[in-house]
């Protein structure tokens, strides 16, 4: 039966994203029979290519998603570079997984709360320092260029990368070989791009594709932040999908298909550019320059990360100071009147799509649980690693979600399991999974399996050598990759809007739909229980083993 | 006929021969150790023994306990037990726990046994300690004893002392083999350290 687990796993999970881009790829070539097309051709994409705007849209598609990853990419390096070994790195260590844990829904309202033109920061400096006496008349969220998305998703990306370095820097054996380094004369920050990067690159190569297929392609976050007209590319196609005339659906579709190829080439051509450095530097890795001590980049690479760290937990604080705003006139620092009464107003609708995100969330983390403890075992009783085809559970994350999204409603529609609770779960557990799979394979590879042979010698059977020991011995990371698998569940804005078919609600789409609205204070409400509820279940999950395991030292 | 017996054993692994053929009499009560240096595939034949072996070895031969062939015998059916050269105590269970772990499930009074075994440690009083406050030699008493709890017909030793420190070594030595010798159980032990072999006292096979 166990065997039958990664084969399983793959099926739930790659069936439905095939289908799904099947299903955008039909009626974008022309078979679609319910709005009368019979025919293969081009002709969807001509009437997509002749949408005014789609040019600009894509444009700002691409632009704002190689700036954001690339940014993101340099920061995370910078700062490991600056700091790793200092106690900063530590601190900011413990900031990675509150950020990582908060929806970037979330964090994109807060940070539209700091710096939009009427924001906390323009509140803060005026009229002292800036001389506004009411909100300047400049773009700085929506700006044209994308700037303020590109922020947006640096506040979520960073730490993303950061933890996927540190888990990197783990593996690999860093601190002898930059110790020799330095021993040689090379300055920390050149030891580190000389020695570090070139070891820990490969293994962030996924991760950092995975950002940049996001930053291409999300929506929530780009709702909030980017130009309304014209958006980002998928902005504009959930536009259309969500457009009461069925006029948009079809050209939506091959707007769908051409997001996916943009993504595709994209990933392709940072390959490309990932090449052609490795090339470039070859000589400078070995041309002997030491590198001066960079007391000014390390500084420089510190205080970009603390400013990131910083507007992401103020942006946290604005939402809540919001939520308990009555009023807050334009220039004064904080609001004039406080009241619990935004809190007391929402609470009963609040309910619902609060019950929603729970759910939806604990089923759908169960699932991942279960199915990725049953492959990992599995590859532990088998000996054998399926590593290459488990790789394909990164497909959704590098797939673009409403490329195949908007095939999989007209398929889940046609199945009639539009809209129901087993459609909603399962397209959570398209991204939870494979979070909660990598969270799980490290701790689970790297137990001791002596552990397990010395009770099984012990006269223990499998089922109480697994329920004894290795779920007790390993409880810590589950209950770490549960509170992930929560989180990425209760970020998710896309797919609860396309699999629930409007029927369910989220904190998330309500925090999104209200985002678009004017009143902060019921939008900080909204938000700043977006945000709390994962951090809420993040600190239960680490505190269970923290209690049950007070007395026992070897478990820490 | 008791004791532990095994005919033939041969290790491969990816194709080539790591050990044997070899085959051993131990009579119950028997010690009998096995040197070799590291890699030579001793640690293997005990995990072929437990019926642990990785799937990466092919293993031929047979191996007998008590007069059943062990072919196909699940490890937690065979009632072997081994000692590793780190105690292995399992640390989200306390001392007592880690004993009561290893007593059969239909044994009563278990606490006794507990108890018992506790005072044949010297770790009187220790059951509720957490497994890490305790020195090096106190946890490998405790392991020797979680292991003869299950009341294995064998005991196999991987390298048992190799971990201590050498003023330990000498006693936990005395400490291990009084303790299987009571319990009249063949023993099997795999080092490559001669003072090991010495202290064991039996028969001695070099790879």
């Amino acid at each position: 039966m166990l065997r039958l687990a990664p084969p399983a796993t793959l099926l739930i999970f790659l069936a439905p994203i095939v289908a799904g881009l099947l299903g955008t790829a039909l009626p974008a070539f022309g078979w679609f029979p319910a709005l009368g097309g019979h025919e293969f051709g081009f002709a969807v994409f001509a009437r997509l290519f002749a949408q005014p705007g789609l040019g600009t849209s894509v444009a700002l598609t691409l632009f704002t998603g190689f700036l954001a990853t690339a940014l993101s990419l340099t920061l995370a390096l910078a700062f490991c570079a600056a700091a790793y070994g200092t106690r900063g790195f530590a601190t900011a260590q413990r900031f990675l997984a509150p950020l990582l844990a908060t929806p970037h829904a979330a964090l994109a309202i807060g940070f539209a709360f700091l710096v939009a033109p009427s924001g906390w920061i323009a509140r803060l400096i005026s009229p002292e320092l800036s001389g506004w006496t009411r909100p300047p008349d400049i773009a700085t969220i929506q700006d044209p260029l994308g700037l303020a998305f590109v922020a947006g998703l640096m506040l979520k990306e960073t730490p993303y990368l950061l933890l996927c370095l540190v888990a990197a820097i783990g593996q690999a054996d860093l601190a002898r070989s930059l110790a020799t380094a330095r021993m040689l004369g090379y300055g920390k920050f050149t030891a580190w791009a000389k020695i570090a990067i070139p070891r820990l690159y490969p293994q962030i190569r996924l991760p950092v594709y995975a950002v940049l297929a996001f930053a291409l392609s999300n929506v929530d976050v780009a709702l909030i932040l980017v130009p309304t007209n014209p958006p980002s590319l998928s902005v504009l196609i959930v536009r259309w999908i969500s457009d009461p005339h069925l006029d948009l659906f079809l050209p939506a579709t091959a707007a769908g298909l051409l997001l996916f190829a943009l993504v595709v080439v994209s990933i392709g051509v940072w390959r490309l550019g990932e090449i052609a450095i490795a090339h470039l530097a070859r000589d400078w890795l070995t041309n002997g320059e030491r590198g001066s001590r960079g007391a000014i980049r390390n500084s420089t690479a510190r205080a970009m990360l603390a400013l990131l760290f910083g507007l992401a937990i103020a942006a946290l604080i604005a939402l809540a100071v919001w939520s308990f705003t009555l009023s807050w006139r334009f220039p004064d620092a904080l609001p004039d009147r406080w009241t619990n009464a935004n809190w007391l107003r929402e609470a009963p609708s609040l309910a619902a799509p609060a019950t929603t995100t729970l759910f939806v969330a604990l089923c759908a983390t169960a699932i991942a649980i279960l199915l990725s403890v049953l492959c990992l075992e599995n590859e532990i009783r088998t000996g054998k690693r399926a590593t290459k085809a488990l790789a394909l559970l990164y497909a959704p994350l590098l797939i673009p979600q409403v490329s195949f999204l908007i095939g999989a409603q007209t398929l889940l529609v046609r199945l009639n399991l539009d809209g129901g609770f087993v459609a909603l779960v399962w397209a959570h557990l398209l991204f939870v999974l494979p979070y909660v799979f990598l969270a799980l394979a490290d701790p689970w590879r790297a137990l001791d399996p002596r552990y397990a042979r010395i009770a099984a010698c012990l006269g223990a059977s499998p089922l109480r050598v697994f329920f004894a020991v290795k779920i007790p011995l390993l409880l810590r990371p589950l209950m770490v990759a549960a509170a992930i698998g929560f989180a990425v569940s209760a970020a998710l804005y896309l797919p609860t809007l396309f699999a629930g078919s409007g029927r369910w609600t989220s904190l998330t789409t309500e925090a999104v739909t209200l985002a678009s609205g004017g009143d902060r204070r019921v939008l900080g409400v909204y938000a700043f229980t977006q945000a709390a509820l994962p951090l809420i279940v993040y600190a239960m999950a680490l505190a269970l083993p923290a209690f049950l395991y007070r007395n026992r030292k070897g478990m820490a | 006929m008791s004791g532990l017996a095994f005919r033939d054993v041969t290790l491969h692994v990816a194709g080539k021969k790591l050990l044997g053929p070899l085959s051993l009499d131990l009579a119950p009560g028997a010690v009998v150790t096995i040197m070799g240096p590291s890699g030579s595939g001793k640690s293997s034949l005990l995990a072929y023994l437990c019926g642990t072996l990785d799937r990466a070895f092919a293993a031929t031969g047979s191996a007998m306990l008590d007069g059943t062939d062990l072919t196909g015998v699940a490890p937690e059916k065979r009632r072997i037990g081994i000692l590793f050269q780190d105690d292995l105590l399992f640390p989200h269970l306390s001392v007592a726990g880690n004993l009561a772990f290893a007593i059969p499930a239909n044994a009563p009074d278990r606490k006794v046994l507990v108890d018992a075994a506790l005072a044949e440690a010297e770790l009187d009083g220790y059951g509720a300690r957490d497994p890490t406050t305790l020195s090096g030699g106190q946890r490998a008493r405790v392991s020797l004893m979680r292991a003869l709890l299950a009341e294995p017909r064998a005991i196999l030793l991987d390298e048992p002392f190799s971990k201590l420190d050498a003023d330990l070594r000498g006693k936990m030595r005395e400490f291990v083999f009084a303790h299987i010798r009571m319990r009249k159980i063949p023993c099997l032990m795999v080092t490559h350290d001669e003072a090991d072999a010495a202290a064991a006292g039996g028969y001695i096979l070099r790879l």
